[in-house]
């Protein structure tokens, strides 16, 4: 069972490129469809469970199943498989990078992928925008926390804390007005 | 020293990340350029890059990349940067594990209380924020150029606009447009120089 959970947590980990999100549909098929484990409703509650709490969203999805199949043991062997490789390929990567640092071809190479780099984190912006129901009246929360960063070196840190504790006073607001 | 340190700094990364391997890009050039200088703004950019085109999440990716860089920039062995990078990539994980084992059965019974979905309703419209702040934060002048009408910096805004465009409009593999943006600056920066 623990190696079973171990093996498939380590296919999902090395077969997808590109972080967390991309991994879903391959746990799905290998969670759900191949190894019966769960239901999708099962799944699909775990995925939202994931997402809401912090942490690296693939990681979270391999302590939810891993302890619902096999408590503490199961978490170990499906966040072990899961991150196994990842880090031995990042590992091997740094070491002969570093070494090639200075080589000129190299250089030229991160000279364009920088740009590319930077591009890549913004364009998920305008998308996480319309699916964290970013509106005209509340726009300027984000607006707010990314000016609170980037001029003042406010710490992300203190923007979530900040955020935690607004959404919670906005809450009970809204429960005592109902 | 910089092993403890880096224990602590992943650890609150870790607990403090909401929505994602992006947001924690935030959290980690946070401490790891900004607050701890570990390393420069255009090296951790070079980590993004290749975390991105590995296999695995991108939060472990760059932890672990990011811990090796900051042993080794200090001048110490890769035996230790080794050490750093596991380090690192465990730090971040412990505390969001537990969590999540702690909330496992408790969250599923309050997923419809209205305080806990409105905390995590300003969560997910805060975390835009800071992901938007750390693009903002990685435009400097060692990625882009010195800003003027010369060559680095005028291909680095092409490479920009298109890449954006492309990934937001068209959703294109982020995979494919690293490797292109790879081999347009290896062709254009090659083309004069030999």
């Amino acid at each position: 069972m623990y190696w079973k959970l171990f093996v498939s947590f380590w296919k999902i980990g090395t077969f997808t490129i590109g972080g967390g999100y991309v991994m879903i549909p391959l746990m799905e098929q290998e969670v759900v469809d191949r190894r019966k484990w769960l239901t999708r409703e099962e799944f699909l509650d775990y995925l939202s469970l994931s997402q809401a709490m912090p942490g690296i969203f693939a990681v979270n999805m391999a302590t939810c199943i891993g302890r619902r199949l096999g408590g503490f043991r199961g978490v170990v062997s499906a966040v072990a498989g899961n991150i196994l490789m990842p880090i031995a390929l990042i590992l091997l990567l740094a070491v002969f990078l570093r070494y090639f640092r200075d080589n000129v071809v190299v250089e030229r190479i991160f000279m364009g992928l920088r740009p590319a780099v930077v591009a890549l984190i913004a364009a998920p912006v305008f998308r996480l925008a319309k699916s964290a129901k970013v509106t005209w009246t509340n726009c300027w929360i984000p607006v707010v926390a990314a000016l609170l960063i980037w001029l003042l070196g406010v710490s992300p840190v203190w923007i979530i804390v900040a955020a935690i504790l607004g959404g919670l006073i906005w809450g009970k607001f809204k429960k005592v007005k109902s | 020293m910089i092993l403890i340190r880096l224990f602590l700094t992943f650890l609150k990364i870790g607990i403090f990340t909401f929505g994602g391997g992006y947001s924690m890009v935030a959290l980690i050039q946070n401490e790891v350029v900004e607050k701890n200088g570990w390393m420069t703004a255009s090296e951790f950019t070079d980590i993004l890059a290749i975390s991105q085109m590995t296999p695995g999440p991108m939060g472990i990716n760059t932890a672990t990349y990011a811990g090796y860089t900051a042993v080794v920039n200090l001048g110490l062995p890769a035996w230790e940067g080794v050490l750093g990078s596991l380090i690192a990539s465990l730090a971040v994980i412990i505390l969001p594990v537990v969590a999540m084992l702690l909330v496992f059965s408790w969250l599923s019974h309050h997923k419809g209380n209205p305080v806990v979905d409105s905390i995590f309703k300003v969560l997910r419209i805060t975390v835009v924020g800071l992901i938007a702040a750390a693009a903002l934060l990685l435009l400097t002048q060692e990625s882009f150029g010195v800003p003027g009408f010369n060559k680095q910096f005028v291909v680095s805004l092409l490479i920009f606009v298109t890449v954006f465009w492309l990934s937001w409009r068209r959703h294109t593999n982020p995979i494919i447009l690293i490797l292109a943006s790879g081999i347009v600056g290896l062709v254009v920066y090659s083309i004069g120089e030999c």
